[in-house]
């Protein structure tokens, strides 16, 4: 079977619009039409054909490329058309062959990639005054209607045949794990009986019910599609609120410099190293230079000059991609310990600029992005231990390292004094998916000890930091190494498995949101069903699907 | 309002049937809402100004040997559309899939209730479907014999709905009678409500479409309901069984009016000083030849993919079985395997696919197996009237719009092509809009009865035991 395969696939996530396979994008003034035209041969492993407009990671990553530049690069755009290159399907989702003959780490990776990727078009729709419409010009099934959901609006060609559905339960047994059955019933707020009777119907709905039930947002005949959707786009654009300051003149997302070494990849602030032996990586990120934080101080438009030569979009735009390797390309990899060096009072002074300036359309785009980068690494299934000895700098955006970290070490060193600063950032700018700051979530069961920290901005010393209860475990030059290693050691111990679920439960307290239940609820379900027998047995669903044998299933309930 | 007792009434003296109409009250509740609808949709998309034309049509009152057969002058508005299962002779079973030889279900199981709707609602919409692609043919018909059997095809691809309709509102609920709305209000060719499948959508405008069209396109309707004949939903089975014996006619009525023109071809050619048709006004071998290309591949879109996980589950469920799954000894088909050629690379190269995921190739198999026999009949016509020309099928893979060669081209032959060979041939290959205005110019109506156009032989004999003169559309009175 191919499904062991596919760890030899190394994914590359950086793409540009010049290598596009999939899509096609065009723009016309405030109105960008963005149409999916999957190439049949274009999947990025060769065991499976993307037909009927049907999707694997790769394609993905494009549309990943496709939203986040469409932010920067094209910021005159105000209404996004999400259609279909392909006459009679505007997407049928996720790639069964695909799914059916990827490992299981595969297929969450996956899942997990284009979850980020929808939650990524909602916040483009609520925050940078982008919105997505799904002009739905075919069927829509599956994770093409996943897709659809994630646009504020979505429009299906009313021509009898062309339905938007959910088919995963029945059948394919597993779940529509992109985030459908959230959106569904939180987003589009469908009554939960009828999200029941749709969600089991594998050929959807269609034309008026469709409406009815709230699927979709209108239905309108072929012949006059193009025309309503048009008509549509421009209301919505003569309704857009103001816009964030500054000239929008879009900011080009250059390659990334990235050396690949024998055991890691090096970007200009930013480095990972990995020893697949001991199962452990090292992420450094290097903070603000002097010049850096001048330049940010020069104010918006010397940021936007800037372009994505700024620090804070050249390292974050580095430390997703490092986090995206990771996760993709190393899955014995189950502890990575992150570093921030750099000067603690330099950051807090480019927090403080970028701060200042954050109504300008751009520097509202960098910081939105870096608070999507930090959300990236809340929801990367491997252990992080921050480690704060001497040179780091765990302060203002790089302390959200340290507080997105499972545990922060820090060491007490009067002749070599680590300090942790907090800025503005951390207080809101860039929330977690419960939309906690790290701070709250991290101090939740103690709001007086959360509450003191607020606008706190003075550098705090080891043992106030410790005091203030953001540090783990406070330790001296001289336990420092040996606990450090000790700890390590122990961690990469531990069952991966059992250590993905404590994770994800504790770092996210408090309150749930339609984002974060994607992630926890859905997709831990989803993972679930996937390595249950009845749909990826041998006689399971997921397995069967397309063969000649039909699925049986275990029918206790569990 | 009705009462129902007169509704009960009403319907039962107007529908013909042997499914126990007058004692189900929830089916006449459907059937009554339906009805005007229906007739409406009649007399919108049937066939147009004949409305008070008494036609000598062959009405199906009983499913008795005899009975199927009823032959009158009737208006087809008129004509009374009944309901009728083949009776069973044992206890049926199912055919075919993982449940072979089991009772056959008759209720829909849960299970399957999805699939078995989708099955029948795309079966059922092909039969309003070519009465609407049909309904302007009346006015250039080449014979009064050749209107009244254009007419009871259209009555019985009328019935053929009505029997479809019958499961869907006997069997599946609310969700049956929506579809059953449905089935009225898409349209062939329709831009924004089209039919669901492609032949369905295409322009017929002359009778050479419309004998084409019944040789050809009804006959993949022959294979389906044989398909759906085994299915292990017992009332499914039992009506296509009896649309099988309707379905014959239409079958006999476009083998034989392509085989009239085609002896009539060959006639004129003979009788021409140069060989030349078209100088005669009929029709050359060359255009008949480009509309077989045209329909016949149209009709082989309809079987469906040639790799099909939808095949293989019908299948295995045993919703659908072979062409005659009792001839097969293997009714479950697990371990088999087909080989087709599919395209890698640019190449065409043979693959090996499971056999259940075959069936849809399976059944086009048996089809064009047919298909090869009306043109061996065709040809041996041609050669008797002392012409040299021989008719053909073109390759399965010729000018295809579904499957795994839809998106590549090929000649005739089966060969790949390239985009520009294939441009610049298309128009030796299959139908193009100037064939069809030639057509449309030499279709004149035929009225009179005993005589037939120009660029059509007579048949050999008339219908019922009746002469080729019997008036069999009355249109004066």
């Amino acid at each position: 079977m191919g499904a062991e395969s596919n760890t030899d696939v190394t994914v590359d996530f950086e793409v540009d619009p010049g290598s596009y396979r999939h899509w096609k994008v065009s723009y016309d003034g405030a109105i960008a039409r963005v149409a999916m035209d999957v190439d049949p041969n274009g999947g990025l492993r060769s065991d499976y054909e993307l037909k009927l407009n049907s999707y694997d990671l790769g394609v993905d990553i494009e549309l990943a490329d496709i939203v986040r530049r469409m932010r920067f690069e094209h910021p005159e755009v105000r209404v996004v058309v999400m259609t279909s290159g392909n006459d009679k399907v505007f997407c049928a989702g996720a790639n069964i062959q695909m799914l059916g003959s990827s490992t299981h780490g595969w297929k969450v990776n996956f899942c997990k990639f284009t979850n980020e990727t929808r939650c990524e078009i909602e916040e483009a729709t609520e925050a940078s005054a982008q919105v997505y419409i799904a002009a739905c010009n075919g069927t829509t099934a599956g994770g093409g209607y996943e897709l659809a959901l994630a646009c504020k609006e979505i429009y299906l060609q009313d021509d009898g045949n062309s339905a938007v559905s959910l088919p995963e339960v029945p059948l394919l047994g597993v779940l529509p794990g992109t985030g459908g059955l959230t959106r569904l019933v939180d987003k589009r707020r469908i009554r939960r009986d009828r999200a029941d009777v749709f969600s089991t119907t594998a050929e959807g709905m269609r034309g008026k019910r469709a409406v009815q039930w709230n699927l979709v947002d209108d239905v309108f005949p072929r012949s006059k599609f193009d025309e309503k959707i048009a008509a549509r786009c421009e209301a919505l654009v003569a309704d857009a609120g103001e816009l964030a300051s500054g000239e929008r003149k879009g900011v080009t997302l250059g390659k990334l410099g990235v050396e690949s070494l024998d055991n890691g990849r090096k970007y200009s602030s930013v480095e990972v190293t990995w020893d697949d032996e001991a199962r452990t990586a090292t992420l450094t990120i290097e903070g603000p230079t002097a010049e850096d934080v001048a330049l940010a101080e020069r104010g918006a438009e010397a940021m936007h000059e800037a372009g994505d030569q700024l620090w804070a979009l050249r390292a974050y735009r580095e430390l997703d991609d490092a986090l995206l390797h990771l996760r993709s390309n190393h899955p014995n990899v189950g502890l990575v310990v992150v570093r921030a060096k750099g000067d603690a009072k330099r950051v807090l002074a480019h927090d403080s600029a970028l701060v200042k300036t954050r109504d300008h359309w751009f520097v509202r785009e960098v910081l939105l992005h870096m608070g999507r980068v930090l959300r990236r690494m809340d929801n990367t299934s491997r252990s992080f231990f921050a480690l704060g000895d001497a040179g780091t700098a765990f302060a203002g955006n790089l302390l959200e390292l340290a507080l997105a970290s499972d545990r922060f070490y820090l060491l007490d060193d009067p002749d070599n004094v680590v300090h942790v600063g907090i800025s503005d950032l951390s207080e809101g700018a860039l929330p977690m998916s419960t939309g906690l700051t790290r701070i709250q979530a991290r101090l939740y069961g103690e709001a007086d000890k959360a509450e003191a920290l607020v606008g706190r901005r003075d550098l705090l010393g080891p043992e106030d930091a410790d005091d203030a209860g953001l540090v783990t475990m406070l330790l001296d030059d001289i336990d420092w190494d040996d606990d450090v290693r000790i700890a390590i050691e122990e961690r990469v111990s531990l069952s991966p498995d059992a250590l993905t679920g404590m994770e994800q439960n504790l770092r996210f307290v408090g309150p749930e949101t339609p984002d974060s239940k994607i992630y926890a609820r859905l997709s831990a379900w989803q993972n679930w069903i996937f390595i249950r027998p009845n749909a990826t047995g041998p006689e399971g669903a997921l397995t069967l699907y397309g063969r000649p044998e039909r699925p049986a299933f275990d029918w206790r309930r569990v | 309002m009705t009462t129902p007792t007169s509704t009960n009434v009403d319907l039962t003296s107007k529908i013909p049937n042997n499914v126990g109409l007058s004692d189900d009250p929830k089916l006449q509740r459907a059937l009554e809402r339906w009805l005007p609808n229906y007739l409406e949709w009649w007399n919108d998309m049937g066939p147009t100004d004949f409305a008070d034309k008494p036609v000598y049509l062959r009405t199906a009152i009983s499913v008795d040997r005899g009975g199927w057969a009823n032959y009158a002058h009737v208006k087809m508005p008129d004509y009374r559309w009944g309901i009728f299962l083949t009776p069973n002779e044992q206890e049926a079973t199912i055919k075919c899939g993982d449940d072979a030889g089991a009772p056959a279900w008759n209720d829909v199981p849960g299970e399957h209730r999805n699939a078995l709707r989708r099955i029948i609602v795309t079966q059922a919409d092909t039969e309003p479907a070519s009465v609407e692609q049909q309904r302007l043919l009346g006015h250039t018909a080449p014979s009064l014999y050749d209107l009244r059997n254009l007419f009871q095809v259209n009555v019985e691809e009328g019935r053929h709905l009505w029997a479809m309709v019958y499961l869907l509102h006997k069997y599946f609920g609310r969700d049956g009678r929506d579809e059953a709305e449905e089935l009225l209000n898409r349209r062939s060719g329709d831009e924004d409500k089209p039919r669901i499948l492609g032949a369905f959508n295409q322009p017929c405008d002359h009778w050479l479409s419309f004998f084409a069209f019944t040789m050809f396109t009804d006959r993949d309707g022959k294979y389906q309901l044989a398909a759906l004949a085994e299915s292990g939903f017992d009332p499914l089975a039992r009506t296509t069984q009896f649309m099988l014996t309707e379905e014959a006619h239409h079958l006999f009525v476009g083998e034989t009016g392509l085989g009239r023109i085609i002896k009539r071809t060959a006639q004129l050619e003979r009788e021409d000083p140069n060989g030349d048709v078209r100088n005669q006004g009929g029709i050359d071998f060359d255009l008949i030849q480009r509309t077989i290309n045209y329909w016949f591949t149209y009709s082989l879109d309809l079987f469906g993919g040639e790799i099909s996980s939808n095949a293989s589950n019908f299948f295995a469920s045993g919703l659908k079985g072979r062409f005659r799954e009792d001839r097969y000894e293997d009714h479950k088909a697990l371990t088999g395997t087909y080989n087709l050629p599919v395209v890698e690379k640019d190449k065409l190269l043979e693959k090996e696919v499971p056999l259940r995921n075959a069936m849809n190739e399976i059944l086009r198999d048996q089809y064009i197996k047919d298909c090869e026999r009306a043109l061996k009949r065709w040809n041996k016509h041609i050669a008797e009237e002392g012409s040299s020309t021989v008719l053909t099928l073109p390759s399965r893979r010729f000018h295809r719009h579904q499957g795994i060669y839809a998106d590549h081209h090929f000649n005739p032959d089966g060969e790949l092509i390239s985009e520009d060979e294939w441009e610049s041939n298309k128009s030796k290959w299959v139908l193009t809009p100037a064939d069809n205005d030639y057509l449309v110019s030499i279709m004149k109506p035929c009225y009179e009865p005993g005589k037939f156009a120009n660029w059509i032989a007579p048949p050999s004999k008339g219908l019922d035991g009746k002469e080729l003169d019997f008036e069999y559309v009355k249109l004066h009175d």
